[in-house]
C-alpha cells in the first residue's frame, strides 16, 4: 500500500525530509518502523511516537491509514 | 458555548498583550460570568551549557493538534461548569519574554476556573503535537522537550 509519511521537528531535521511517499507491504506499526529504520538509520537513536490518520498508535497496531506522522517529544506551551 | 468542529487555535508569532486585553474586554457582555482565569505561557531564556535561549520556533502537526485541542475543550466542558473557554498557541518564532500560549476560561463561579485551567494546560503539554526549536543567541539550536 502507498503511505504518506510526515516527519516533524527534530525528525524532519535528522532525516532531512518532512514528507515522503512510501510503498509498504508490512502489516503493523512495528513493521513500518523497521522499514523506516532501514531507510533513515538515525531515527533509531531518537524517541518518537507514530500517529495514523491523526491518532497515536502502538507497535502492534495494524497499518490501515494513509497518513502516517512521526512525532518527536511534544514541547507545546 | 461548545463548538462542534475543531477550530484553528494557532497564531503566527507571539500572542500580544493587546490581543489578550481585547479578549478580556469581549467578555464584558457575558454577564452570567463571575470568574475568569488566565494562563500565559512565556518563552524563558534558559541557559544551557553557557548559551542563552533567544527564541523558540514552534511547529506542529496542525490538523492533529487542532483535533487534540478540540478533545481537550470537550473534556473540560464535561468536567467543569464553564461558560466559555479559549486557547491560542503560537507557531513560528517567539522571542524570550514573549507569550506563546494563552488559555482563558470563564465560569459563573470561581471554584471551577482554578482546576479547569490546570487541567487544560497539563493536557496541552502532554498530548498536543507541538514542537519547539530553542534557538540560542549564537544561532545554534536544540529541540525542546516538555518535562
Amino acid at each position: 500500500m502507498e503511505l504518506s509519511i510526515k516527519y516533524f521537528g527534530l525528525l524532519a531535521e535528522i532525516t532531512n525530509c518532512s514528507e515522503e511517499n512510501l510503498s509498504f507491504s508490512g502489516k503493523t506499526v512495528s513493521d513500518l518502523k523497521e522499514h523506516l529504520f532501514q531507510k533513515h538509520p538515525t531515527l533509531k537513536l531518537n524517541d518518537f511516537q507514530i500517529a495514523q490518520d491523526n491518532e497515536l498508535v502502538e507497535n502492534e497496531t495494524e497499518i490501515i491509514g494513509i497518513e502516517i506522522a512521526l512525532l518527536p517529544p511534544f514541547a507545546g506551551g | 458555548m461548545k463548538t462542534k468542529k475543531p477550530k484553528n487555535i494557532f497564531k503566527e508569532g507571539a500572542i500580544s498583550s493587546e490581543f489578550i486585553a481585547n479578549s478580556i474586554a469581549h467578555h464584558q457582555v457575558k454577564t452570567q460570568i463571575g470568574a475568569h482565569n488566565i494562563f500565559l505561557g512565556q518563552v524563558r531564556a534558559d541557559e544551557i551549557d553557557g548559551k542563552k535561549v533567544a527564541s523558540i520556533e514552534y511547529t506542529a502537526h496542525e490538523e492533529m493538534a487542532n483535533q487534540k485541542f478540540h478533545e481537550i475543550r470537550e473534556a473540560a466542558f464535561e468536567k467543569f461548569d464553564l461558560s466559555c473557554m479559549h486557547i491560542y498557541h503560537s507557531l513560528g518564532k517567539v522571542k524570550a519574554g514573549e507569550i506563546c500560549l494563552f488559555v482563558f476560561v470563564s465560569s459563573p463561579r470561581r471554584k471551577e476556573v482554578f482546576p479547569a485551567i490546570k487541567f487544560i494546560v497539563e493536557e496541552i503539554k502532554e498530548n498536543v503535537p507541538v514542537f519547539g526549536k530553542e534557538i540560542f543567541e549564537d544561532k545554534s539550536h536544540q529541540w525542546k522537550v516538555n518535562t
